[in-house]
């Protein structure tokens, strides 16, 4: 069971993340985007995403230092074990908080707003079970190493070398298996995010547009010859709304 | 000098009498679909009044188009790039459905399926947002005609506006003072705003003919576009998470057709050309310092096609010689830098709008005729231009960014046609000094009575068909033979290996062409074009066209005169 989960899935999930965005991309540009919906309701929105991005931007920055920089290293530049500690858990509870409150703010706009919850689709239901999923116990690792485990942080002697073990295609099992359950379940939720996210909205952030930063502000395009690949689809079919509001 | 091709269009406001045709083929034509239920693409609003969506030109709120930082460079008005990346998980000054308004259908099933009882059955309205029971409280003309101006009235931007800059003057009853109708599609600008702002680069300006559009696929939904546009014309597909845009109707243009909304135009009020303009110079001039001076700069940004310096940088940028044929014959040419007649709509916002709109003269001559003047006679016109000081003020706010003087010349001119007309047409000499008060001859004024009175299809539309021999690759025009005289010319072309051979050309190409020929011949349908085949799609039923019917005489062979008239017929695409 600790190589399926440690060893075995860990790959699925690369392989599932990189070929369905790479497929997605492909095949359905039309459907990539944010599918915002401020357009419906923008007050709570304008509170409850910020901080819920922005958080999340700053748990990702979190998740590489503590994952992908050895012990050794940040040890090398005089960081004390208590430091790196007391840094990673107050910046990463904020973070963390910022996040879980953001997407509770936007779930409830979701459910409250009529026309937010309308265009709700079952695809995004999932999303936000799994997201919160991976939140709440991403969480629970933090405060429960706070709280309950005296030791303290360990995840750098067990899951960090997990996880670059996996780089060099010789996954550390054992250490990962020795991980405390609330690292063992933020985890494998985590996985499954990543395998679901090629085929949510979440692949919006893919192509977040630092490009902007680059370009030149007019963009010339010749009429027959554009940089988009998927061209072959065109308009996609969206139903009509009045035959649905019909019958309801 | 870079030349480059513009398609522009040009709206005698005087010709508008607010029917909404255009709106409405328009609708039909691009946006009757889930999600954009509240998209009009092109919308004609009543002025005075708050535009749509609802003040939209209130760009101290809206923040849309661009403004001259310190070092008097353009910038973005909502701001620059980075601040845009960080605005961008919640765009800070996107209009909401409300300001626009939520669209709604009628529960017209319950007057069919209700049982029967004492009372009638009602259709209720239905929100298309929700699905649920709706009060109506807004549409997008809802202040049409000035509904309810009594009291929105003071809502609309531009009424604020010249109200404060007035207020001594005048006491403002702008309600019983005049109104006009003004309408609205992209304006396919040539410093375009919410291309600036698109994260992406989705929108884009098409090197051929400088129609704005938004690439489906690239577009990811960050909204942006929506602030940046000063026009307020991009709107947000809520059902595909899209922007969605006026497309110039590019499918019609490429096969030389005009767009949807000047085809049903019952005023004939619109026309469509081409402009040639020197790319290299739109950034110079859209960051002229004073905001008056944006007119005169944007028209130098145009250049004279006549001119044989222009002719050839045109053709060194490789623009075809029946585009450049086609630039000199332009209507939209003649009525912005000859007759210098077009205004560009709120010039301040520094985009340098394709879109222009010949001023409305008859505000003032209505105003005179109710008062009893001879509202023909251009001695009183000119003398109520000048006096009436509201109507040439807020129209100055719309096109000129407040110059009054540009207003009243261009009025002047209108009048002065009016006046000069009127007296030919009741049989008297032309008096000459009426064009010369304004500065012109009465042969350029009578030219410029044609254009404006009695110009028929062909002039009003000069459209160039796009060059398929460019287009190898686009979707659906995709024949390597459709070259000029080339074997897959045509809609039913005979192709090398028999007629079926060869890519097919699409039917929306076919139709294009069909309804074209059918619009300019007095035959019924499809007789030569079509090569003797009816395609049944254009036939109006009228008598029954050669080719409807198999030929009565199967064994007899193919007449030698079809076939040649087959391969000299035109209809390329």
């Amino acid at each position: 069971m600790d190589i399926f989960l440690w060893g075995v899935l860990p790959y699925v999930m690369v392989v599932i993340l990189v070929g369905g965005s790479l497929w997605r991309y492909k095949y359905d540009q039309f459907g990539w985007t944010t599918r915002s919906s401020q357009l419906y309701e923008s007050k709570l929105l304008r509170i409850g995403s910020p901080v819920f991005h922005f958080g999340l931007l700053a748990v990702i920055a979190g998740h590489f230092f503590g994952l992908v920089i050895p012990k050794s290293w940040t040890e090398a530049v005089g960081m004390s074990e208590d430091l790196y500690h007391f840094n990673a858990l107050f910046v990463g509870t904020i973070a963390g908080v910022g996040t879980l409150g953001g997407i509770v703010l936007l779930i409830y706009r979701r459910r409250k707003t009529g026309p937010v919850f309308m265009a709700t689709t079952k695809n995004d239901k999932l999303m936000y079970v799994v997201l919160v999923a991976a939140i709440v116990f991403g969480l629970w690792t933090t405060l429960a190493s706070v709280f309950f485990d005296e030791h303290g942080v360990t995840y750098r002697e067990t899951v960090s070398p997990w996880f670059r073990s996996l780089f060099i295609f010789q996954p550390d099992v054992a250490s990962m298996a020795a991980a405390p359950l609330s690292f063992h379940m933020h985890t494998i939720v985590g996985m499954l995010l990543f395998m679901v996210w090629p085929f949510t909205r979440l692949v919006h952030a893919f192509t977040a547009p630092l490009h902007y930063l680059f370009r030149p502000y007019i963009v010339y395009r010749s009429r027959d010859k554009g940089p988009t690949v998927a061209n072959q689809h065109g308009w996609s079919d969206v139903g009509t709304r009045d035959s649905d509001t019909r019958h309801r | 000098m870079r030349v480059m091709a513009q398609m522009g269009m040009v709206m005698n406001l005087d010709k508008c009498i607010g029917c909404h045709t255009c709106s409405v083929t328009c609708k039909q034509a691009w946006t009757n679909r889930a999600g954009v239920e509240y998209v009009w693409f092109n919308n004609v609003e009543t002025r005075p009044g708050q535009g749509y969506p609802r003040r939209y030109e209130d760009q101290e709120k809206w923040k849309g188009g661009w403004e001259l930082n310190k070092r008097g460079r353009l910038k973005l008005k909502a701001g620059g790039r980075v601040k845009k990346l960080f605005g961008l998980f919640a765009s800070p000054l996107q209009p909401e459905l409300k300001d626009y308004y939520e669209p709604w259908t009628y529960d017209y099933k319950t007057l069919v399926d209700a049982p029967l009882g004492d009372d009638f059955p009602v259709a209720r309205p239905k929100s298309l947002i929700t699905g649920k029971d709706t009060k109506i409280t807004w549409s997008a003309n809802w202040d049409d005609d000035l509904g309810g101006t009594e009291e929105m009235g003071h809502l609309d931007p531009i009424v604020e506006k010249v109200r404060r800059e007035s207020e001594d003057k005048i006491k403002f009853e702008f309600e019983q003072t005049f109104m006009f109708y003004l309408p609205r599609i992209c304006e396919h600008c040539l410093n375009p705003s919410c291309m600036a702002s698109c994260p992406s680069g989705a929108i884009y300006k098409r090197v051929e003919d400088g129609i704005v559009l938004v690439d489906q696929d690239q577009c990811r939904g960050w909204r942006q576009c929506m602030t940046g546009c000063p026009y307020k014309k991009i709107y947000f597909n809520h059902k595909t998470g899209k922007a969605e845009k006026c497309t110039f109707c590019y499918p019609r243009i490429e096969v030389g057709l005009p767009t949807v909304c000047s085809e049903t135009c019952v005023g004939r009020l619109r026309y469509l050309g081409l402009f040639l303009y020197d790319a290299d110079a739109v950034t110079a001039a859209a960051s002229v310092t004073d905001p008056q001076h944006l007119y005169q700069a944007q028209m130098d940004v145009l250049l004279d096609p006549n001119d044989p310096a222009v002719i050839a940088a045109a053709r060194e940028q490789g623009i075809q010689e029946d585009w450049i044929d086609a630039a000199q014959k332009s209507p939209v040419y003649a009525l912005t830098k000859v007759y210098k007649l077009a205004l560009p709509l709120h010039p301040e916002y520094r985009t340098m709008p394709m879109v222009w709109y010949i001023p409305p003269l008859s505000p003032v001559v209505d105003l005179l005729r109710e008062q009893g003047h001879d509202a023909e006679d251009s001695g009183v016109l000119f003398g109520a231009i000048d006096s009436l000081r509201i109507p040439v003020e807020y129209l100055a706010e719309l096109f000129t960014a407040g110059d009054t003087e540009l207003v009243t010349e261009v009025l002047r001119k209108l009048a002065a046609m009016r006046a000069y007309m009127r007296g030919i047409s009741l049989g008297n000499d032309p008096d000459e000094s009426i064009p010369a008060s304004v500065g012109m001859d009465g042969e350029t004024m009578y030219e410029m009575y044609r254009l404006m009175a009695i110009a028929k299809y062909d002039e009003r539309y000069v459209i160039p068909k796009a060059h398929a021999e460019q287009a190898h690759d686009l979707e659906e025009m995709g024949c390597s033979l459709d070259f000029d005289g080339g074997p897959g010319m045509g809609a039913m072309g005979d192709s090398p290996f028999g007629e079926a051979s060869g890519r097919p050309t699409p039917v929306a190409v076919e139709t294009f062409n069909a309804l074209k020929d059918r619009q300019t011949s007095d035959s019924v349908a499809g007789a030569e074009t079509l090569r003797g085949r009816v395609n049944l799609l254009n036939w109006d039923g009228n008598g029954a066209p050669a080719g409807l019917f198999p030929q009565h005489h199967p064994t007899e062979p193919p007449r030698e005169d079809d076939r040649e008239d087959a391969l000299e017929g035109g209809g390329g695409s």
